[in-house]
């Protein structure tokens, strides 16, 4: 493989133009009002990710993380090609149902967010806010060996390597791709991390919020969104 | 049966192109994001819809999420580098770009593949558009609220990636076909597994076909719906299975034969509706044609011979200046590489035509107006698209 | 395929044509007839597929390589032509009223190459890449491992190895000695 041009250096962060639809401007409203809007503004709540507090009892705590460990519900967002590996699991073949495990089709409703493959710049971004928009308790988990630390895609310009620096991951599952079976064996060892109190993952991302919107906004040029989208 | 005719007296008249002027602020339209986090969606793309009520008026077609810049990390690798990455370049169906390549490359460079590894390449490329053909039955039933049909068509698709994991050590990424020839012979007994693959397939197929084609829901909402018009084909570069169902006996393997396809024994089928489920029935008959080739190749292939020729040493092989272009009938239609070499070890350009970069944005985009919402994902699947081959 | 390009080669400027296969063959045209050239293998000789529409960068001859590869799907034949365009100011002639699907092409080389093509539609537009500020990444002197190695951050541990010493010493025990 050639090696690095040492000459090459890239171009210096210049800002990306917001774009037209997203900057405050004046409407008018169906019945002839004027209104004064902010896109980015008035659509999004701005308060920051809390951390969520332990219960006040250990027993109690260990019987909430049981709970949680048995109701993976997994928001369907195929962002690489391992999606194509999460569909036998949802066939009787692997059948992930029977651990509690379950495909939901909006963050709303999910707690486990599984990065499937390598990650584009242009998918991150999406990522980010589905991640943001999943209520607490929450988790991540990275699939294949590109989530890692680059895999395949090491020297590609548009793909991440590390996904740990813009998401908190709880779990990683390697393999190019990961097999069912892999991704069954990751969710069981998930399930115990949990399990253990050991998932923490959203407390992480609110505790350090700041260091990873830094890392995210560092690679996201058209960064069109507010900071924190609930 | 009912139909319903929406009420368009309201809307605007279209303008000189035959487009809507569509003004936002009115409150009377609405744009609505169709993926790319969406159930409704093939992959991880998205559709920009303007609706007006339920109807759509205007989609426009957003790529770009799955891009890794293939075509760059090309243009670094050396040839036989090049070839394990090359078959990331479309997931469901990743053999026919090592074919393409592998052809490409051994044009160029003018290495004669032996005969037993041609056999092999079709027996692979078969099976992988068996794959193909499972993952769009599934896709378009599921779709269409008919759980069930995707169920038994992944597990299907399962137990034939079995196969491949017999034959190649992996179920997804095969990377089998290389310059050259193929990574091995077929192992021993592997007839007799095969067959077994086959009959249950058919069996479930024989179900699913009494499930979605004999289905008066799944007719209703499909006959009439996504109407290509044949005039188009030629101007959006429709090709395979989607030209098949307008009445365009066209089928590269039977064309311009590559590999061993002259020596086999298939037909072409047609249909002349060129809606939703004209373009799924043909898949159902290819699907079923596929398994009879299958069958065939099994029988026909001779059983002994050499799988791979002498390369000259991969390191410091250099191959003159030439520019090449090979093609092969995938699943989805036309699939196609594009080879230049400058004379050095390095490829200087690899270009990728995937037959879904004009489906699923041009042709989508022309057949979206006028759709109701819920009939965008069945169009889509219908379409047969695969995002990682539109942005490689 | 012959007697094509001879009926061509009577009104338009062809460069030598080149026979890949018997239905492939490349030829260079020159710019301004492209249009002319292309509507009537379109309209007369039954060229009615734009199979495909690319660049090459010639860094060294400070040009690009525009192929159009057009298909005659009765015939079965596929004839690719090229038309060089310089590489400072790159600016092609659109066809999307002759195929609307290349103005998906043009798009893409707008973003990867840098070429613009004036009239085409939405070709001002993102196509793949999102708030990219850097060159057009497909142009070789885009250095793709560079930018990723300024833009993401390494995880610790990866060893890359050089594949022609690393099989070196796979093949030969006692190398750089026993290395022939």
């Amino acid at each position: 493989m050639k090696d690095v041009d040492d000459k090459f250096l890239k171009n210096p962060d210049t800002e990306v133009p917001l774009r037209e639809e997203l900057r405050p401007r004046k409407v008018t409203t169906p019945d002839g009002q004027e209104i004064d809007i902010d896109p980015l503004r008035d659509y999004f709540c701005e308060a920051k990710p809390k951390v969520h507090p332990k219960a006040y009892s250990k027993i109690v705590e260990d019987f909430y993380n049981w709970a949680r460990a048995n109701s993976l519900w997994i928001l369907g967002f195929g962002t690489g090609c391992g999606a194509i590996e999460m569909r036998p699991l949802m066939t009787p073949r692997f059948d992930a149902y029977r651990y509690g495990i379950q495909w939901r089709p909006t963050p709303r409703q999910a707690n486990l967010l599984v990065i499937s493959g390598y990650l584009s710049v242009k998918t991150l971004k999406r990522a980010i806010r589905a991640y943001e928009q999943m209520p607490q308790p929450k988790y991540v988990m990275g699939l294949g060996s590109c989530t890692i630390n680059g895999g395949m895609y090491w020297d590609s310009y548009n793909t991440i390597k590390r996904l740990d620096d813009y998401l908190p991951v709880d779990m990683y599952v390697a393999g190019c791709m990961p097999r069912p079976e892999a991704l069954l064996h990751g969710f069981m060892e998930l399930k115990r991390v949990i399990k253990e109190g050991k998932g923490e993952g959203a407390n992480l991302y609110a505790e350090n919020f700041d260091q990873y919107k830094a890392n995210q906004k560092a690679v996201i040029r058209d960064w069109d969104m507010p900071d924190y989208n609930w | 049966m009912f139909s319903f005719k929406p009420d368009r007296s309201q809307y605007p008249a279209p303008g000189p192109d035959g487009k809507i002027e569509v003004d936002l602020e009115t409150g009377k339209y609405l744009k609505l994001w169709h993926g790319p986090n969406h159930p409704g969606i093939t992959g991880n793309m998205s559709v920009e819809l303007t609706v007006c009520g339920d109807e759509v008026v205007e989609g426009k077609t957003h790529v770009g999420y799955l891009h890794r810049g293939f075509e760059k990390l090309m243009e670094r690798r050396t040839f036989i580098q090049v070839f394990p990455i090359v078959c990331r370049v479309c997931v469901p169906e990743p053999d026919f770009n090592e074919y393409c390549y592998a052809a490409a490359v051994e044009e160029l460079a003018g290495i004669e593949v032996p005969e037993m590894a041609n056999w092999i390449r079709t027996l692979i490329l078969e099976m992988g558009r068996f794959n193909s053909y499972m993952m769009a039955m599934g896709g378009i039933s599921g779709a269409l609220g008919l759980g069930v049909v995707g169920q038994w068509m992944t597990y299907t698709r399962d137990i034939m990636l079995d196969r491949f994991e017999e034959l190649t050590g992996a179920r997804i990424y095969h990377m089998f076909i290389l310059p050259g020839g193929v990574r091995a012979h077929l192992p021993e007994g592997f007839e007799g597994r095969m067959e077994e693959v086959l009959q249950t397939a058919e069996t479930y197929l024989a179900d699913a076909e009494k499930l979605m084609f004999h289905s008066s829901v799944f007719k209703t909402r499909t006959q009439g719906v996504g109407v290509i018009d044949p005039a188009l084909f030629e101007t959006y570069g429709v090709t395979g299975p989607n030209a098949r169902a307008g009445g365009v006996a066209k089928d590269v393997r039977k064309d311009s034969p590559y590999l061993v396809y002259d020596q086999l024994d298939f037909t072409v089928h047609t249909e002349t509706a060129s809606d939703i489920y004209a373009r799924t029935l043909v898949r159902f008959k290819d699907l079923h044609e596929t398994i009879q080739l299958i069958r065939q190749i099994l029988k026909k292939m001779p059983k002994e011979g050499e799988v791979m020729t002498n390369l000259p040493n991969v390191l410091h092989w250099k191959i003159p200046r030439g520019e090449t272009y090979i093609k092969g009938e995938s699943s989805r239609g036309e699939y196609g590489y594009y080879l230049v070499t400058d004379g050095t070890g390095y490829p200087r350009r690899v270009n990728v035509r995937g037959p879904s970069y004009t489906h699923a944005m041009a042709l989508l985009e022309h057949l979206i107006p006028g759709t109701n919402i819920s009939d965008i994902a069945a169009l889509m699947v219908s379409l047969h698209t695969y995002p990682p081959e539109i942005e490689r | 395929m012959r007697h094509i390009l001879y009926r061509l080669k009577d009104r338009y400027h062809l460069g030598t044509p080149v026979f890949q296969r018997d239905d492939l063959c490349f030829v260079t045209v020159k710019r301004f007839e492209l249009r002319a050239i292309l509507t009537e293998l379109r309209d007369v000789e039954g060229f009615t597929h734009l199979t495909l529409l690319t660049a090459v960068d010639w860094i060294e001859e400070q040009q690009f390589q525009l192929t159009y590869m057009v298909n005659n799907r009765v015939a079965n034949l596929t004839l690719a032509l090229r038309v060089m365009l310089d590489r400072e100011d790159a600016t092609g002639d659109t066809i999307h009223d002759l195929w609307p699907t290349a103005a998906t092409y043009q798009r893409e080389l707008r973003e990867m190459f840098g070429i613009t093509f004036p009239g085409s539609p939405r070709v001002d537009e993102e196509f793949i890449l999102e708030g990219w500020t850097d060159l057009p990444p497909y142009r070789r002197d885009f250095d793709t491992l560079a930018y990723s190695q300024q833009t993401y951050n390494d995880r610790p541990g990866r060893v890359t190895h050089d594949p022609k010493t690393h099989m070196q010493k796979t093949l030969y025990a006692d190398y750089p000695k026993g290395a022939k």
